[in-house]
């Protein structure tokens, strides 16, 4: 069932805008694009026509024969569904005979699927009661065995009795999700829908998305939630907290106050992201947000070794301010810093870098979105000027061939993902340069044209490859290439991409990848017309991200692929807010909108709206943060919403890193792994629990809405500012609306954006000032951001971590679908089912060779480190390469990733380190020594008995 | 901080801007990005390790960039 605010208009508007046609409804004139259907044009004149089988999400189907109309002139009654209208057309949705022939085909439908009087409200009650009938004239049905509820899946039932086989779900599965899970099987009254081969739907194909829940018009699919909480009183309007496609959702809750509850979360279908679509973390997997495990009262210690102590809010921010005092007095200013979170909002990210610069006195502040898309800012600033992806995500519908690069959306991007696969399934070509087979490479309907499965670590040989074939070939777009960009840095990078040493046969011995793959790839990149780049950490978390960022710019520029719909440069990014943490000015060398801090225009005014001097001076990254930890001249740090301790590579260096603080101030939903090196911690709110905005991967400002109040008492802006009143900068907000509006005088691409114009507008995408005021989808569209486009340079520089003979095999890390980053959200919710523990994938041939089985417990060790799991022997990874996830603590695969980092950024390599993989017999032993390396003393928190402060 | 990190930080983007044709050029390419993205103690420890240790270990490029930071940071011309 849609959201319960929602009038569903029955059919999709059409896809192509057309003139308008006016037809005449029930007597009055409306008028709609043309290709519109009946239903939907007298949905919107505001005369819902009964239906069972049509949503506006899924193509008109006409199977249940609910909607039939008349029409003037034409014979019988057709189904206004699948009707499209005509100029002049005379539509009547009410008559005697229509209501007859309504009652008729509900009559049937209720013979064999009786309405439960107490049941949930779903569209066939509706129906009913708009229908008029309550009871069918059939009698009784007969007796038949019943037929068991499908209970599988942790977040909602099936239940086949109630099932009148409309097909919505099936139809939802395979036009919306792109799944295919389900299929209509039997005829006639003996139909059913079944999953995969008939199984259970946690054992089918079924991803958990919920697109067929939502469409299911009857009891038959429901929201175990809202079954067990009952109907929901109202919805409020927000946005996901998980990944960077930022999702638009209506939770829907019940109560008030302390006691809200959420009762189901409903994609909306005017979300301008994901359009009514989501998957199964963000419709379903909230539940981390109530879990037991938050921690509600702030917290003290004077040594990491003692135990917490609950203490009140005054005495933690207290204690935390004196602590960073008394650390720059005595180590000086620059001792101390900040870490923003990409999980948090906008105005808190802004907020907390205004502490560090302002009340701390440095620029000691950088991000997470440094170990993931920093090399993106970088890459993409030095060539078309601008730290951030060129278009909307609609864009894709117009794209013919799209390269996908180091990025594995269906599982990462979900909802982007059901987007780009409506696309190809319509026939748009696709290029994967991955080292694996994900899942776009082969999937229902779905073929990638050239997956080029390349070695870790080349991914600068590879592009540089693609390049030498569209320059060597004549495939460049000479016309665009001089009215749009440098010549003279075209010339020297024409000149170096030519070289016989970057052709893709050169390069065949780096990569791995035969030759007449990389030039079939570059040919029909180049052929288009409109062809798009989409990638994602495999390309950034390298010791050349910046460079391989540069070289994808690069080839788009060559062939004329940047400035309008269908083509771009897109990074997709890991969590809900990277996009906007970094245009928030986290990084300890810019101010917000990317400006160098040395800038003395942009230091001024920031220096005149904070009323303090400013430092000229770029601050620590987070890599150098532990560096200057370790030689005892950084001494103090206030981390919020953000894990390094098992995010970050080479965890036994961070560790020794955060032993050595003076005083850690962490501020999280819960007790992490870094709060295990704190001595401050400040409970955090959920995204359920505050306002502010989120901007995704397509640079869309959205809104987040308070759903219910903090758990432990304030949002997380108001702990910020608790803790710079308390260091002597007070803060005056009363609402994120503030910080917007202090955001938008600040930074020139925000310069147009407020609360008021986003609640109007749905959700803004940056740049919107006065020369766009409604915000920009795509950009770079008359000239490149920066002027004219820089070619730079992008020499393959191979990575210094090669595979040894005692290293031989390369690790390379990704994500599932079910679960999320450090999974400190989602393995607090029923999503374990799916992905309780971090395997490691192996090919079967390095699998025989160690004598390794699938599911055995395996030791993973590198240069840096050492860790057990179990591993998943196949053949998605090639010869030479392993791969595992870093969602749980327990194997904390980043205890073997290494200190290489990008060159421009420091962007860890996560994605390549050489490791040796053994069969592992004894395995409690090895995980008790890994387990021992890197223990900590770990002593038991008091438990928080008092849920929610004032 | 540990200088041999550095040292490769600095070689590492040395060995980014060696493709750059005019090696003049190159150099102050090098120094430029260390101004920009280093933070003062780090451009202090290195400049000193170029001083004391005629800094060892960095790459032909990265001393001739490390030279031109060196100078600047004296002569304390603006980063941008
Ligand atoms: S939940 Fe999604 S993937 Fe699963 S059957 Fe329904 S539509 Fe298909
Ligand atoms: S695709 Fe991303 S933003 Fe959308 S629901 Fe899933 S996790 Fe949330
Ligand atoms: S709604 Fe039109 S035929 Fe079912």
């Amino acid at each position: 069932m849609f959201a319960i605010d929602y009038e569903d208009l029955g059919t999709p508007a059409p896809v192509e805008e057309a003139g308008p046609v006016t037809v005449e409804i029930d007597g009055k004139p409306v008028t709609v694009p043309a290709g519109t259907s009946v239903m939907r044009a007298a949905a919107l004149a505001g005369t819902g026509v009964p239906k069972l089988c049509a949503t506006d999400t899924l193509k008109a189907f006409g199977s249940c024969r609910m909607c039939l109309v008349e029409i003037e002139g034409r014979k019988g009654y057709p189904a206004s569904c699948t009707t499209t209208v005509a100029p002049g057309m005379k539509i009547r949705t009410q008559s005697e005979k229509l209501a007859q022939l309504r009652r008729g085909v509900l009559d049937l439908y209720l013979s064999e699927h009786p309405l439960d009087p107490a049941g949930a409200r779903t569209e066939l009650r509706d129906v009913v009661e708009t229908v008029g009938l309550t009871q069918t004239s059939y009698g009784p049905r007969p007796a038949r065995e019943p037929m068991p509820r499908d209970e599988s899946n942790p977040y909602f039932t099936f239940d086949p009795e109630q099932c009148i086989v409309c097909s919505r779900c099936v139809r939802a599965c395979d036009e919306v999700q792109g799944t295919f899970a389900l299929t209509v099987q039997g005829r006639g009254l003996q139909s059913k829908i079944a999953a995969s081969q008939d199984d259970p739907f946690l054992e089918s194909e079924c991803v958990s998305c919920g697109a067929c829940v939502e469409a299911c018009p009857t009891t038959a699919l429901m929201e175990k939630s809202l079954i067990r909480l009952g109907q929901p009183e109202h919805a409020v309007t927000t946005t996901c907290a998980y990944c960077g496609v930022g999702c638009s959702f209506k939770a829907e809750v019940r109560g008030d106050g302390a006691a809200t509850e959420v009762v189901r979360m409903v994609p909306s279908r005017d979300g301008h992201a994901n359009h009514g679509h989501a998957c199964v973390k963000g419709r379903f997997a909230y539940g981390y947000a109530t879990h037991a495990d938050r921690v509600l009262k702030p917290m003290i210690r004077k040594s990491i070794r003692d135990e917490w102590r609950e203490v009140s809010w005054d005495e933690a921010i207290g204690y935390a301010a004196s602590e960073l005092r008394r650390i720059q007095a005595k180590y000086g200013r620059d001792s101390v810093g900040g870490i923003t979170s990409s999980r948090c909002t906008n105005e808190e990210t802004f907020l907390v870098q205004k502490m560090v610069r302002a009340a701390f006195g440095n620029n000691n502040v950088d991000t997470c979105a440094r170990v993931c898309h920093s090399p993106t800012g970088y890459g993409l600033k030095s060539t078309i000027g601008e730290s951030a992806g060129t278009q909307a995500f609609t864009s894709v519908a117009k794209a013919d061939v799209m390269m996908v690069v180091g990025a594995n959306p269906t599982d990462g991007h979900p909802v982007f993902a059901s987007q780009m696969k409506q696309r190809l399934r319509q026939g748009a070509k696709l290029i994967v340069l991955d080292p694996r087979a994900i899942g776009l490479v082969r999937s229902p309907h779905i073929a990638a044209d050239v997956h080029l499965q390349l070695k870790p670590g080349t991914n600068v040989a590879m592009l540089n490859a693609i390049a030498h074939v569209i320059v060597t070939e004549g495939l460049t777009q000479d016309d665009y290439v001089a009215s749009r960009c440098e010549p003279e840095s075209y010339q020297l990078w024409k000149e170096l991409i030519a070289a016989e040493r970057n052709s893709p046969e050169a390069m065949e011995a780096v990569t791995g990848v035969p030759a007449d793959f990389v030039r079939r790839a570059a040919r029909l990149y180049a052929a288009g017309p409109n062809s798009a780049i989409y990638y994602g950490l495999g390309v950034t978390e390298h010791s050349q991200g910046s460079t391989a960022v540069m070289a994808l710019a690069n080839i788009a520029m060559v062939t004329g692929n940047l400035g309008r719909e269908g083509v771009g440069v897109n990074p997709l990014r890991g969590q809900n807010n990277v996009q906007g943490s970094c245009d928030m000015g986290s990084f300890p060398h810019e101010f917000s909108a990317y400006r160098h801090v040395s800038d003395p225009v942009v230091r001024g005014t920031f220096e005149r709206e904070w009323g303090v001097g400013l430092q000229a001076e770029p601050g620590l990254r987070i890599s150098n943060m532990f560096e200057a930890a370790l030689d005892g001249t950084f001494r103090g740090m206030y981390v919020q919403g953000e894990d390094f301790v098992q995010s970050d590579p080479n965890t036994h260096h961070v560790t020794r890193a955060m032993e050595s603080l003076e005083c850690l101030i962490v501020q999280d939903l819960f007790l992490n792994e870094t709060a295990k090196f704190a001595h401050v911690f400040l409970p955090g709110s959920s995204f359920l629990e505050k306002d502010g905005t989120f901007t995704n991967a397509e640079r869309r400002i959205s809104r987040v809405r308070k759903i219910m109040p903090p758990k432990a008492g304030y949002e997380d802006w108001q702990v910020t500012m608790l803790l710079s009143a308390a260091l002597g900068y007070p803060m005056s907000y009363r609402h994120p609306s503030e910080i917007m509006e202090e955001i938008a005088r600040l930074t020139p691409t925000f310069a147009g954006v407020t609360y008021e114009k986003i609640d109007r507008l749905g959700s803004i995408q940056w740049p919107c000032n006065d020369a766009a005021p409604e915000g920009t989808p795509t950009m770079h569209v008359h000239q490149f951001v920066r002027g004219k486009g820089k070619f730079c340079l992008t020499e393959y520089v191979p990575t210094s971590e090669r595979s040894t003979s005692r290293f031989p095999l390369i690790l390379t890390t990704g994500r599932v679908l079910t679960q999320y980053n450090v999974g400190a959200q989602t393995r607090r919710t029923d999503n374990v089912i799916w992905h309780s523990e971090d395997l490691l994938e192996i090919h079967p041939h390095d699998a025989e060779v160690r004598g390794i089985s699938d599911g055995d417990w395996v030791g993973l060790t590198s240069r840096a480190g050492e860790t057990v799991l179990r591993a998943k022997v196949t053949e998605r990874i090639a010869p030479g390469v392993v791969y595992t996830t870093f969602h749980f603590p327990e194997t904390n695969a980043n205890v073997v990733t290494t200190e290489n980092s990008d060159w421009a950024t420091n962007c860890p390599e996560y994605k390549v380190t050489a490791v040796e993989v053994v069969l592992v017999n004894q395995k409690d032993a090895w995980r008790k020594r890994t387990a021992e390396e890197r223990a900590m003393p770990r002593p038991a928190r008091r438990r928080t008995r008092d849920p929610a402060p004032a | 901080m540990n200088i041999d990190l550095l040292v490769k930080m600095a070689n590492e983007i040395s060995a980014y801007f060696a493709s750059e044709p005019d090696p003049e050029q190159a150099a102050k390419d090098v120094a430029a990005h260390l101004r920009r993205y280093w933070e003062p103690r780090m451009r202090r420890q290195i400049i000193a390790y170029y001083e004391e240790r005629r800094g060892a270990g960095l790459s032909e490029l990265a001393l001739r960039g490390v030279g031109l930071l060196a100078a600047a940071e004296t002569a304390n011309t603006p980063p941008l």
